[in-house]
């Protein structure tokens, strides 16, 4: 089973120089069936990511870029009228593709937003009174600039909430930007990539996720971590049960990629800063500046 | 794989930030709690002043008004701290220092801005909850304290630890009581073993303002005493054997000698009897009576003994006219041990004694001069008079009176024996002594109580102020100094009973079957008695552990002749052997665990702390792993083993497959320093 995940994340890295840990994070995010939030600068790759993403797995993709005219029409699709058949035709919007990226998703007003959001919680969408099914696999990569620039709508709680994870790309190392500074157009390349799998197998490694064994001892540990969160000082609101949920997923998928059958509490110590730290707001006793220091206290839970 | 990462994250509490809502409200409750004690002793300005602060600080906090500013405040400071130096003219003494401190605490309410604010209030609170003992140390005023303490550190936790949700109310009591239940075995053990130092540590500026009660040095003839009223407590006896009767129980108190005719005084204070002994040892007869007595402080120095004490107690000075007088004012529960022999025969007294009990001014009370002229002329020895006066006190209409008509004449003793013939033991017994003395019969006052009420849940007998009596003491040459008490011989139906206490008597009976009431009164009766058992016994073993009695308990569990270095050290050492107690349960509890799996693991990772490699609760399995590995290199293969044995074991689906394998490992697993 490991032997496809390999060779995919094989592929991406051949791509994008010294980023292995997020590429494998946001592979793990599509394993887990869940979306993810990417928190960055310009410039840094978030695109050629995402693209890469979804042609070494075989998918169709597509990006839209959010701009604050973007209405939720431009996103799902409408109806338009064709004089040579007489009649309303559904033109599908960018939506009904495999990969999307939602580039820069705050700038976009929050109507247009929870369009999106809305379709990525039901895999599926309802326009003129009849509801379309997403396709599957479906795997949305929204990015969103740090949130101090001028003129965004920065997502609502309730709405980061719906991203499995959250995590920065960074600048690459040294040595890393010097190859991509010497080397080829990174785009064109993206040209010449053969899928390392299908979607079908794609569709087997998600459903293999959830036969990963996650024992009782690990549900207690979980369950410890959200208590703990909701009476900790450090946050001003707990973590919910969708976070504890979503934890899970990951965790699982985690595992998979490292070719386990079963989770350990390692998974979920290592993907607690990308899976809870953007569902938690720490509170004024705790001056934390990135998301593993926001979720240092939750590491130091004890494993029962 | 993501290396662990070891982010020590800083988190500091923000001092400066505003305190939450919930810890504001429960710090002003607790405030409140805290002055409440204070307020009834302070000057009612004051008492209105605080309040108002404080009403007005939660006014403020509810609509968000802002808080004064700092002229303000500094002319409201001035002038309280102003007034209260008008009222005392000192701020030395307690009630001044309190009064001063219960201001100062209610006017930092009004600076109160931040968290590090809201602290010192809290810290400030436990100060004054301790000045409140200086006070009172009642069973009542323990309690209530102990309920404020509660209080301040709920509100001490909420400012600590800000949840985000108010309705955290439940959790924040558990945790204070938590805390207070895990500070009781150090409050025992620090109440038991702190050394006690023999004397008070400090002289407490003594305090004019503050009352004295019981007895006074000064009988004021046509005064009315209040004493007979107060049901409050004097002292409790504890005998060692049967009580003896009631018309032996004279407690002794001050005696009077000298007169201006109205009134009676203890001798001057410049006299030289004063400072004398008796002369002689008196000569006891009949059975020994040994008892302990609990004095309450009345902030005078006598201390109070049946007639005749001897073995009386080191700190306690036997006068030449016998009464007892502590060498310290009797300001905290004073315990002491006497014995006394009800039959005994006293000797000569000092010369000057037998003068002084003879003074009388000659111009005043004609009559009575008169009086006792006339018996000494129809040839009457001493011991005759003695009888002729009680003789006439039985005969002639006197009665005895709680409310007696006020003696208005210059003299009243002539004007009570034949004009009012109303009055109380005061009364007839300054006008025996006056007789006695009119007739050269040396004669004294003496003061102190009479009788007591036996305690059945104790035990013991208990004296209350309306005990209080006065008798006289003659001097008779076969006899030396005899008792006489001229009001035991009013006859009873010439005794008046207070009218209010009837009527109230009765309605209750009227509205009360005689059962019930009957009920009702032993009940009453029952929980009275209970009542005064426990203080008793508070007195006893709280308020009395002293040196003595700390001496006395180490001896009983065979510790002799600590010094207080050594006391110390037993302190620590109990503290000390606490903690390890709490600390190993909690350890114990932790690690306690039926799970084999688990068992084995904790065994696997306690024989890797030997040798120095720590397992945090923090640490997963692969994680710790890794950590001893990197230490270990010479066991990475046993290591990495066993850890894929537990990780098989705990975390993948088919368990309890390599259990007895697993444990062996562990129990084969010897690791050692390279």
């Amino acid at each position: 089973m490991v032997e496809p995940i390999q060779k995919t994340l094989k592929q991406i890295n051949h791509v994008i120089y010294g980023k292995p840990q997020q590429i494998k994070l946001a592979f793990c995010c599509l394993l887990a069936r869940g979306h993810l939030l990417i928190e960055d600068v310009p410039g840094v790759g978030k695109t050629v990511l995402s693209h890469v993403l979804a042609s070494s797995l075989g998918l169709n993709f597509n990006r839209v870029q959010f701009t604050s005219d973007l209405l939720p029409a431009d996103i799902l699709g409408s109806a338009i009228y064709e004089p040579a058949s007489g009649s309303f035709r559904f033109h599908a919007g960018p939506i009904f593709n495999q990969v999307i990226l939602a580039d820069e998703i705050n700038r976009a007003t929050p109507k247009t937003q929870s369009a999106l959001l809305e379709a990525m919680e039901e895999q599926q969408v309802s326009i003129e009174g009849k509801t379309r099914a997403l396709p599957k696999p479906f795997f949305v990569i929204a990015t969103q600039n740090p949130g101090n620039q001028i003129g965004t709508f920065p997502l609502p709680e309730s709405q980061l909430d719906r991203f499995l994870m959250c995590m920065e790309l960074g600048y690459p190392d040294a040595k890393a930007e010097r190859r991509i500074l010497a080397g080829e157009n990174r785009r064109q390349l993206l040209g010449t990539l053969e899928p390392a799998i299908d979607s079908d197998t794609l569709l087997q490694l998600q459903q293999a996720v959830d036969q990963i064994h996650m024992s009782d001892a690990l549900l207690d540990y979980v369950q410890a971590i959200l208590s703990f969160s909701r009476s900790s000082p450090y946050y001003q609101i707990g973590l919910s049960p969708r976070a504890g949920l979503a934890l899970v997923h990951a965790a699982r998928a985690w595992a998979l990629i490292h070719d386990r059958d079963h989770v350990l509490p390692e998974d979920i110590q290592q993907l607690l800063p990308y899976v809870a730290a953007h569902r938690l707001h720490s509170s004024s006793k705790m001056s934390a500046s990135n998301r593993i220091e926001i979720v240092a206290p939750l590491t130091e839970v004890t494993i029962p | 794989m993501i290396a662990q990462q070891q982010v020590k994250s800083e988190r500091f509490r923000d001092e400066q930030s505003q305190p939450p809502f919930n810890g504001i409200i429960w710090l002003l409750a607790a405030m409140l709690l805290v002055i409440i004690p204070h307020l009834f002793r302070l000057p009612i300005w004051i008492s209105v002043s605080c309040l108002t602060v404080l009403g007005w600080r939660v006014l403020a906090e509810y609509h968000h008004w802002p808080l004064p500013s700092a002229l303000i405040k500094l002319a409201i400071t001035l002038g309280l701290v102003a007034a209260t130096y008008l009222q005392f003219f000192t701020f030395n003494g307690l009630l001044p220092g309190s009064a001063l401190l219960t201001i100062m605490l209610c006017l930092k309410l009004l600076e109160m801005r931040c968290i590090r604010d809201a602290m010192i209030m809290v810290f400030l609170g436990y100060f004054l909850v301790t000045a409140s003992f200086l006070f009172d140390q009642s069973i009542l005023s323990g309690l209530y304290l102990f309920a404020v303490v509660f209080a301040l550190t709920t509100a001490l936790i909420i400012l600590n630890h800000p949840l985000a949700s108010s309705n955290n109310q439940r959790h924040y009591l558990s945790l204070t009581s938590s805390l207070l239940l895990q500070a009781i075995p150090l409050m025992l053990v620090l109440f038991v073993l702190f050394p006690r130092i023999s004397g008070p540590l400090w002289t407490l500026p003594s305090d004019q303002t503050s009352a004295k009660t019981g007895l006074s040095d000064t009988l004021r003839l046509g005064e009315i005493t209040q004493l007979a009223e107060s049901q409050e407590v004097a002292f409790r006896v504890k005998f060692n054997q049967a009580p003896p009767p009631a018309n032996q129980l004279y407690w002794r108190g001050p005696v009077l000698w000298h007169t201006d005719g109205r009134n009676w005084q203890d001798i001057s204070p410049q006299s030289p009897l004063r400072k004398l002994p008796p002369k002689q040892q008196p000569q006891f007869s009949g059975d020994a009576v040994n008892y302990t007595v609990t004095l309450q402080p009345h902030k005078q120095s006598w201390v109070f003994a049946l007639d005749l004490p001897t073995n009386i107690p080191n700190n306690v000075s036997q006068q030449f006219d016998y009464q007892l007088i502590a060498k310290d004012q009797v300001d905290d529960v004073m315990r002491y041990s006497v014995t006394s022999y009800p039959q005994y025969t006293t000797g000569e007294p000092w010369p000057l004694a037998h003068s002084a009990a003879l003074q009388l001014p000659p111009q005043h009370n004609p009559k009575t001069q008169a009086l006792a002229q006339q018996w000494i002329q129809h040839g009457l020895t001493p011991r005759q008079i003695v009888d002729q006066a009680l003789e006439f006190f039985h005969q002639q209409p006197f009665y005895y009176s709680r409310t007696p008509p006020a003696l208005t004449s210059n003299d009243p003793v002539d004007e009570f024996l034949f004009t009012t013939q109303r009055g109380f033991c005061e009364h007839y017994a300054a006008s025996f002594v006056t007789l006695m003395r009119a007739a050269s019969i040396p004669a004294r006052i003496v003061t102190g109580y009479q009788g007591g009420e036996l305690n059945p849940m104790g035990n013991y007998l208990i004296v209350r102020q309306s005990n209080a009596h006065a008798w006289a003491e003659v001097w008779l040459a076969s006899q030396g100094w005899v008792r006489v008490d001229p009001t035991a011989v009013i006859p009873n139906e010439r005794i008046e009973t207070r009218l209010d206490t009837q009527r109230f008597q009765t309605t209750l009976g009227d509205a009360l079957t005689a059962q019930q009431s009957d009920w009702i009164t032993q009940r009453i009766y029952w929980l009275r008695s209970s009542w005064d058992a426990a203080n008793h016994q508070w007195n006893q073993w709280i308020l009395g552990y002293d040196a003595n009695k700390q001496r006395q308990f180490l001896h009983n569990l065979g510790l002799d002749n600590l010094s207080a270095k050594q006391l110390l050290f037993m302190l620590l050492l109990a503290i000390a052997s606490i903690v390890t107690v709490v600390m190993s349960y909690l350890l114990y509890d932790s690690t306690r665990s039926k799970d084999p799996i688990i068992a084995g693991y904790q065994h696997f990772c306690k024989k890797l702390a030997r040798v120095g490699i720590k397992h945090l609760p923090s640490h997963g399995p692969h994680t710790f792993c890794e950590l001893a590995c990197k230490q270990l290199p010479h066991h990475e293969q046993q290591i990495t083993t066993i850890t894929q044995c537990y990780i098989a074991l705990r975390y993948r689906p088919d368990q309890s497959r390599h259990l007895q394998e697993f444990l062996q490992l562990v129990d084969q697993f010897k690791p050692h320093k390279k």
